[in-house]
């Protein structure tokens, strides 16, 4: 249940902090508020996207926090369908020491843009239906390859385990325990 | 999401953390902004004209609107695909054939693109037609009347989705199957699984007379079994060329999610239609046996008639060389679209990283130098690299489509990202980007597909709108959005809902349709065999149990208005003929119980409601589209007696006649003239 309570003061900040945003102006000459984007959108009902579900993870607080920083936000929000790959907290702290805060940096984005994409497939993607052997084309455009083995088990790039999978309103999540790294 | 008050205390610290980083409270710049003075550059003022006419797919609608722009305000709603109960269109005795087909009488379908009529490369406000993607159709509509004048079906075809795009003198619009299929003259009664042996793709290239605008289809070419997304024809120095947009190359017949992006690569199909047309004059064509219904109306009789056609003509690419190769392609390409110098090919894989763009001149070298990298299914494939004029880099997530604006510059939807990327078609650097509200599909410049565009505006319809307008329930309006991109950064200057889905649209300018609209259809030359040309030539004549009534309709009565003598189980035909002159002054008609729309008849014009009285009694009608000071009084009953009733047939306008009491009831009453 944490998970979902965690999510759900979220989106009361978040809430609160766009209801002080769209102040409207009457002065037709300055520059009026636009929503920020899909993300923002109002909906306490619907089953939640990749983006919610993830940010009510307190075990995906790096992954949430990389997403904002490369803005992906609001293309993770959209209709999709999207098979996100999301490595836990603990997979990026298996990274060499600092790696995440270069990452984090400003004039690292584009590398991080790269590596999050890595880990997104456009299409909505059960285990089941992964076959052994399998490339998927990752929204950055390079490939990952799918391993399962004979009890159903599944592994990416045969280094991170697929070790829990959450259904999302846009898609699904496939939990990892190793980030993916784009080949050079 | 209900949580107390206690546990929100509780955990302030871990949310925080969640809330900071996920959502910053700023919003994204100034790009994501709208300016102060937006309102004015959409702003038409009472009494004045838009500068364009948007003519915009409907969708899963089946219909066409009409928006001005730059206010979005919607004209006209024209039924094309689907019946339409505001005029009768499909439910009127003169239009359902409209909605005929090989499976019968279909009045519904998914309509996705629109092209308009063109010379040399540019508008020439004659037509716009339109494609039918369920039942595979295409339609005509006139823009001088802004009615479909003509819809055909498509043979061999599934999914008619690649469909209409136009050649640059309007010699011929494409329709090319999304679903590949077993052909219509094999048995389809095959396993799903032998996709690969027996199911074939179909492009047919279908003429246009130039004076009558009527379609036929010239021939089809016989393709591999793939998917086809879009198309575009060439233009200027690729005049004779047209590109479509293959996916699924991998031939899957279940869950193309995962099994149709399974390579690399899909293809653009370049095929040269010019060279088509000289093997079928050189007699390479073969016939084949299939049956499909072309439906036209008339606009003298007010009445459309659908023929059965029995025969198209079919190319072979095996017999047909230096016809047709395909251009490798990143990912399920979805818009292929041709720049207006006809140089440049823009290919959209929605699931790519780059927008590729290719070059015609390089295409022609490649194809002469044969710098092939091997075939598909027999056909050469060129390579990738020797047809490319360059990518362009990192545009985005899910390119869709792209327009052009004549200034060099070209403008792609990107649907995961919600944005348009303005780009340069010299140097493909990214110029600018603008978000859009929600999930772009098309895009529309004014003129954007042809050789001149007109520019101005761009005008974006998206799929999703959630929280933009007012909410209704579950579902939600789809919308526009429109840019000003007369200068480097386009600026959106406002959004509009719009009816049904919005696939592609064109915007022409207004100059050229407003004058030559269409006021009224003069009575004299009104040839429906029904017609009522003058309240004297008002009648009801009975052929068995069929009951003509041949009524006029002017400000404001109906004659007759008084009918006696109709019997349960007789159908009866109300043929209306609108005896106004004068713009702008349809009359409707209805009856209750009437198991139809009503119908809408324009001045001069002459259309039939059918209705079985289904009970004894008396019926009212009336003129259901207000006309007039005296609209409420324009109306009528009928009288229904039993099944084998004697009441003789009796109508009138104007006359009462003197009540008539008792068993012989009016059967003394001869039969009047009104």
């Amino acid at each position: 249940m944490k998970k979902i309570f965690v999510f759900g003061l979220t989106s009361f900040l978040l809430w609160a902090c766009n209801s002080s945003e769209t102040t409207a102006t009457a002065d037709n000459t300055t520059e009026t508020s636009q929503p920020v984007g899909q993300s923002n959108v109002k909906d306490d009902e619907s089953q939640k996207d990749v983006v919610k579900v993830a940010a009510g993870s307190p075990d995906h607080t790096t992954l949430v926090a990389a997403v904002k920083q490369a803005d992906l936000v609001n293309a993770l929000s959209n209709a999709g369908p999207f098979t996100v790959f999301a490595p836990v907290n603990a997979a990026f702290e298996k990274l060499p020491a600092g790696t995440v805060d270069d990452l984090m940096k400003a004039e690292n984005k584009e590398k991080l843009v790269d590596i999050l994409q890595y880990h997104v497939y456009v299409g909505s993607l059960r285990t089941d239906l992964m076959q052994d052997g399998q490339t998927l084309n990752q929204v950055n455009g390079g490939n990952i390859t799918i391993s399962k083995s004979a009890d159903g088990k599944v592994k990416v790039n045969n280094s991170a385990n697929i070790i829990a999978s959450i259904p999302a309103s846009n898609g699904i999540i496939h939990v990892i325990d190793a980030v993916l790294l784009p080949a050079k | 999401m209900y949580i107390s008050h206690r546990k929100l205390m509780a955990s302030l610290a871990l949310t925080a953390i969640t809330a900071g980083t996920l959502f910053s409270c700023k919003p994204k710049g100034a790009d994501a902004a709208i300016s102060g003075d937006a309102a004015s550059l959409a702003y038409v003022a009472p009494g004045k004209y838009d500068e364009f006419y948007n003519i915009v797919s409907g969708g899963f609608n089946g219909q066409i609107g009409i928006y001005g722009i730059p206010s979005g305000r919607l004209f006209r709603i024209v039924p094309v695909f689907s019946v339409g109960p505001e005029s009768g269109y499909g439910y009127s005795e003169e239009t359902k054939p409209m909605l005929n087909t090989s499976h019968g009488f279909v009045p519904w379908d998914d309509l996705h693109h629109i092209s308009l009529s063109q010379t040399k490369g540019e508008h020439d406000g004659r037509w716009a037609f339109a494609n039918g993607n369920n039942t595979p159709r295409l339609a005509r509509i006139d823009l001088s009347t802004f009615r479909t004048a003509e819809i055909l079906e498509i043979p061999n075809s599934a999914g008619n989705h690649a469909s209409p795009f136009i050649t640059e003198n309007s010699e011929y619009i494409v329709a090319a199957t999304r679903f590949s299929v077993p052909l219509d003259d094999q048995n389809g009664d095959v396993a799903i699984n032998t996709y690969k042996d027996n199911f074939k793709g179909s492009i047919s290239f279908v003429s246009i007379n130039q004076t009558s605008g009527e379609m036929n289809i010239a021939f089809q070419i016989r393709t591999p079994g793939v998917n086809f997304d879009l198309s575009r024809a060439g233009k200027g120095k690729s005049h004779g060329w047209f590109f479509f947009s293959c996916y699924n190359s991998e031939k899957a017949n279940t869950l193309l999610e995962v099994n149709a992006s399974a390579r690399d690569k899909d293809f653009i199909m370049a095929v040269n239609w010019k060279k088509a047309e000289e093997y079928v004059k050189a007699g390479k064509a073969k016939k084949q046996a299939v049956n499909y219904a072309h439906n036209v109306y008339d606009e003298n009789s007010h009445t459309a008639t659908s023929t059965m056609k029995k025969e198209v003509l079919v190319l072979d690419p095996a017999d047909c060389p230096d016809m047709m190769y395909m251009i490798p392609c990143p990912k399920s390409p979805h818009g292929t679209d041709t720049d207006p110098s006809g140089e440049y090919i823009v290919a959209s894989g929605k699931l790519a990283a780059t927008i590729p763009v290719f070059s015609f001149t390089k295409l022609q070298q490649a194809i002469a130098n044969k710098t092939y990298d091997g075939s598909y299914d027999g056909i050469p494939v060129i390579k990738y690299e020797a047809a490319l004029h360059g990518e362009v880099q990192k545009p985005g997530l899910g390119p869709l489509h792209t327009e052009f604006d004549g200034k060099g510059n070209a403008y792609t939807s990107m649907f995961v990202s919600s944005e348009i990327v303005k780009w340069s078609l010299s140097d493909l650097k990214v110029l600018d980007r603008v978000p859009t509200y929600y999930a772009i599909g098309h895009l529309s410049v004014p003129g954007g597909p042809t050789a001149k565009p007109h520019g101005k505006y761009m005008i974006a319809y998206n799929k999703i709108t959630k929280d933009r307008y007012l909410p209704t329930g579950p579902e939600l309006t789809q919308s526009a959005q429109l840019f000003d991109i007369s200068g480097d950064k386009m600026k959106l200057i406002l959004d509009f809902p719009t009816t049904g889905e919005p696939h592609y649209a064109e915007a022409i300018p207004a100059a050229m349709l407003m004058n030559k609209q269409r006021k009224i259809y003069k009575i004299e030359e009104n040839t429906h065999p029904y017609a009522a040309k003058g309240e004297g030539q008002a009648k009801v004549v009975r052929e068995g149990n069929k009951v003509h009534v041949y009524m006029t309709a002017i400000r404001s009565h109906l004659t007759p208005d008084n009918i006696e003598g109709v019997r349960v189980g007789d159908e009866v035909y109300f043929h209306i003929t609108n005896l106004e002159q004068d713009w702008d002054v349809p009359h409707g008609f209805a009856i209750k119980g009437a198991n139809t729309a009503e119908t809408l008849i324009m001045p001069g014009e002459t259309q039939t409601l059918m209705w079985k009285p289904d009970r004894v009694g008396i019926f009212p009608f009336y003129c259901t589209d207000f006309c007039s000071a005296l609209h409420q009084e324009m109306q009528g009953y009928l009288r229904v007696s039993p099944t084998g009733s004697n009441v003789p047939l009796l109508f009138s306008t104007g006359t009462n006649k003197p009540a008539v009491t008792g068993p012989a009831d009016s059967a003394k009453i001869k039969t009047t003239k009104p």
